[in-house]
């Protein structure tokens, strides 16, 4: 069976398609988040060194992961449609914006209040917690450009630039604990494997799972107001059912 | 285990949850934010319909 995958990167199509799928990843998100810290605060044993303070990691971790990855995929999709002027690709990364920000403030809340019972300090101006403080900036950065300029597709193209050129930033937030001396620690889960007990992997894998789902359905919702507004002027809008009645 | 030994998490308590209570009410904001949206954006799409069949 061949699919037709360009017939999706139609707003007209792909918002009827986003519709369909949304509950699809909302409701496994949630199922996943409960059973995740089911497992995380009551299988995983106590840490030998942080005690029950390392329990925050099944937040904090999979909010990191998610900040960087959703900063790569807006810039990638913001790039497509610099490249490409495809309407749908920069409908996405408008649509990303939000929910990397709301991650990248999670992982720094949630950092701050690890960090003052390990470390003694809310806030240390180390190269890890800078850098991830850079990234949501840069989310601010990319959401206030496109708000700032009145045409749509001029707003695309500049605030397509600066992911563009932001995202330099991330792959110095992943390497930062190796290329400087931080006081955040380094990273416990390797490509060469990993010294964590085994609930306590599991926790933190579906927790990551749960998170890409949320971030997959929040998108999805949110493109479809982004596609309405867009698309107001078209005949297609105007013929759908939510619109008519 | 009790239910409030479990809570103060040995001291850490106000940590623990301080990070999981404020990541749950993030993701509760934005789902409301993100419906509210979509109400928005339906009722604008048809009080500009109703504008264009006055005209």
């Amino acid at each position: 069976m061949a699919i037709n995958w360009f017939k999706y990167s139609a707003p007209s199509t792909f918002y009827g398609l986003a519709g369909k799928l949304v509950p699809w990843f909302a409701w496994p998100s949630a199922i996943l988040f409960v059973i995740g810290l089911y497992i995380g605060f009551f299988v995983a044993p106590t840490d030998a060194v942080q005690g029950e303070a390392y329990r925050i990691i099944f937040i904090h971790v999979p909010a990191s992961i998610m900040s960087m990855f959703l900063y790569l995929i807006m810039a990638a999709y913001a790039a497509l449609g610099l490249i490409f002027n495809t309407r749908l690709s920069s409908m996405m990364a408008s649509a990303l914006a939000p929910t990397g920000a709301l991650f990248a403030f999670i992982s720094l809340w949630t950092g701050a209040l690890w960090g003052k019972p390990m470390w003694g300090a809310w806030w240390v101006w180390d190269a890890r917690l800078t850098s991830e403080l850079i990234l949501l900036f840069l989310y601010f950065g990319f959401i206030a450009l496109h708000a700032s300029i009145d045409d749509p597709r001029r707003a695309d193209r500049a605030s397509a630039l600066l992911a563009i050129l932001g995202s330099v930033n991330v792959p110095i937030i992943y390497f930062s604990v190796k290329w400087w001396n931080t006081l955040h620690q380094g990273s416990t889960v390797k490509f060469t494997g990993t010294s964590m007990h085994v609930a306590m992997q599991q926790a933190m894998f579906i927790t990551l799972v749960a998170c890409w789902m949320y971030a997959i359905a929040m998108t999805l919702a949110r493109v479809r107001s982004i596609i309405l507004e867009r698309e107001r002027n078209t005949q297609w809008v105007a013929e759908l059912p939510e619109v008519r009645s | 285990m009790n239910w409030g030994e479990f809570f103060a998490m040995k001291g850490y308590g106000f940590y623990v949850w301080g990070s999981y209570g404020v990541a749950l009410l993030i993701f509760v904001i934005e789902i409301a934010l993100v419906r509210h949206k979509r109400i928005i954006t339906l009722q604008q799409l048809r009080l500009l319909r109703d504008a264009e069949k006055e005209e």
